[in-house]
Formats: structure tokens, sequence, C-alpha cells
């Protein structure tokens, strides 16, 4: 599957996510979205870059449980929870929002 | 569902065999569950967790940072074996400074490893209900 | 006739390792690669045997699967080579044969 962002084609796997990490950028996250008929917010954006951030520090993506209880430390108890997390990402925290982040699917997730 | 005492043997050194990273995956798939899990560095495993790991010289990822994701995952109890760090010329020093957060205690950061003797490896394996060994 | 060993398996786990000491003769030169590679730290169970051989043979690492597992050069037993995969094609041309103790 190709998907095509300012001309250039980015591939990505049979579910859409990214082949390859590197080639991320915000414009591809934003496409990625769009395809799925959603506008990032900044709201969006705090767990993208979360997740980022996270992935770059342990080298995996984070189970929803752990993003969940990392969000809520870092951006306030009212957002730790899955409702927060699926009204932002309805097809499921972590993998819509690992799929925008450019990031694997994340371990332990089916 | 009554929870159970997980422990997870490593004994093989990293990257020379898949055994150490297939073992990671299934501790971070397996903590989905919530149970009581533990882990154990025996032999060469204690080279799993050996400080300053890096890769680029043989072009295969370094999954080491990840064992500092296990305290995210509520897996903080990581028992290494003394004799073998010593058999191996290594101390608690060569050892990443593997932590967790305590939630309960206003997110005070804890060491996750527990460097025990042999014989107290034994009574920490003969303590579990289940056991996996990688 | 000098031979190259080759040798991939920790010396702590398996007696690939030992068992190529007892098989390689003066003149002979050993590698350490993946796992083997930690068996050139000193203050090992295992650094007296390696040193012994080294009396009459030379002993190399390659350094790639030494600093993998996190083991820096200046804890080495003193006299052990560090070579990278170039060092590594060049030792097996310069021997006439080669074994590996898989």
């Amino acid at each position: 599957m190709a998907l095509v962002v300012n001309g250039v084609e980015v591939a990505t796997d049979e579910e859409g996510y990214l082949e390859d990490l590197s080639s991320w950028t915000p414009e591809i996250a934003t496409a990625m979205a769009a395809e799925e008929d959603v506008e990032l917010s900044d709201e969006h954006w705090d767990i993208i870059n979360f997740l980022r951030e996270y992935y770059e520090e342990y080298q995996i993506a984070p189970a929803v449980r752990v993003l969940t209880k990392a969000v809520g430390k870092r951006l306030g108890k009212d957002k730790g929870n899955s409702k927060y997390l699926y009204s932002l990402f309805p097809y499921g925290p972590g993998k819509q929002a690992c799929k925008y982040a450019g990031l694997p699917k994340p371990t332990g997730c089916v | 569902m009554a929870t159970k005492k997980f422990m997870y043997v490593n004994r093989k050194a990293p990257y020379g065999t898949v055994y150490a990273l297939e073992s990671l995956e299934v501790v971070l798939i397996a903590a989905a569950f919530e149970q009581d899990v533990s882990l154990a560095f025996i032999d060469d495993g204690v080279y799993q967790i050996a400080k300053g790991q890096n890769t680029d010289g043989i072009g295969m990822k370094n999954f080491s940072a990840t064992y500092n994701a296990l305290g995210d995952y509520e897996i903080n109890k990581l028992y290494v074996e003394k004799e073998s760090l010593e058999e191996r010329g290594l101390t608690e020093d060569d050892l990443m400074p593997i932590m967790w957060e305590d939630e309960d205690d206003d997110w005070a950061e804890k060491p996750s490893i527990r460097i025990v003797s042999r014989a107290e490896m034994a009574n920490v394996l003969a303590d579990q209900d289940v056991h996996y060994s990688f | 006739m000098a031979m190259l060993h080759i040798v991939n398996k920790s010396p702590f786990e398996r007696n690939a390792f030992k068992s190529c000491l007892d098989h390689a003769v003066a003149g002979d030169s050993i590698l350490m690669i993946e796992d083997a590679a930690v068996g050139a730290v000193d203050g090992t169970v295992f650094a007296d045997d390696l040193k012994a051989a080294m009396t009459d043979k030379s002993v190399y690492v390659l350094g790639g699967d030494l600093a993998a597992r996190g083991m820096s050069e200046d804890r080495m037993i003193d006299g052990i080579k560090v070579v990278d995969y170039a060092g590594f094609v060049d030792l097996t041309a310069d021997n006439d044969k080669t074994q590996s103790w898989v």
C-alpha cells in the first residue's frame, strides 16, 4: 500500500503502518488521518508526539495501558483515561495513534 | 482469576541467539494480563542488561533500552544472580540502572534490579507458580 | 600450516570454546565472534584458560560483537587484538585453513 504525501509516495504495510520509521513527517500523520476523515487537533498531536518520544527512548510502542497511565501523568488526570483517548482515536488509541506517529503496531496489540 | 506468579528465566547473551529478544517480547505481551511478573538473569543472561550496549557494528536493533520500559508495565522485580556476574568479571555497576516509578509514592524512582546469591535465586525460583525459560 | 579457529559460543555456556583451545596448536589464530566475544573480558572464570592459550597463539575478537554486549575494549585481556569485518576477512586469507567451533 502506498500513501501519497506532497506528491511523494510513502510505503505502508497492509494495515497502513509506515514501512520505514525514519521517513515519518508531520505531513504524513496529517495525510494518514485525512484518509480516515480525522482532522488532527493539538490534543491529537500531544498523543502523537508523546508516542514518538516514547519510542525514541525505549524502542517500543507502549501498550494502551502504559500509554493511558503516562498521558495521565504528563497531561493531567482528566486525560489519563481510555474514554479521553478513544474520543481522540476511535479506532483504538494504540493502533490509530501509533499509526499516525509512524510507529509499528504496539507489542501485544492484536 | 487468582494472580499467579510468573517467572521469566533468562540465561543467554543477547544478539548471538534470539532468546533474549523473544523473552522480552513475551514479557511485554504477557504484561497485559496483569499477573505478578518477575525476571531472573542467570548465567549469560546477565549480559542482556549490561550497560553501554552498542550494536552499530553488527547491524542489529539494540533492544537494551526497552528493559527501561519494564517499570511502565509494572514489572519491577529483576533478579540478577551475583555469582553469574562474578564469573564473568562483572559487578552491579556494569548493569543498566533499571528503575520503576512508584505511583503510590509520588512517582518516586526505585531500582528494579535485585542482586541475589545463587542460593537466594534458587528460593526465588522455587517460590513461583509458572516458569518460562529462555 | 597455520589454522584460524573461529568460535561463536560463549565460553560460559558451551564447551565449544574450551574444546577449541584444547585442539589449537602453536602458531594458530583464534577469532571470537558473536556470543564468544564475551570471552575476551579479563577477570572472568575463563580468562586463565585463554591467557594460557595466548602464550603461543594469537587471539582476536570482532569489535562489533564485543560492543553489542556492552563490553568495552579496555576491559579485555592484554594482547587480544580487535578486528572489524575487513580484519575478519584478512584473517581467513592469511591462514591456510579455517575451522569453526560451532
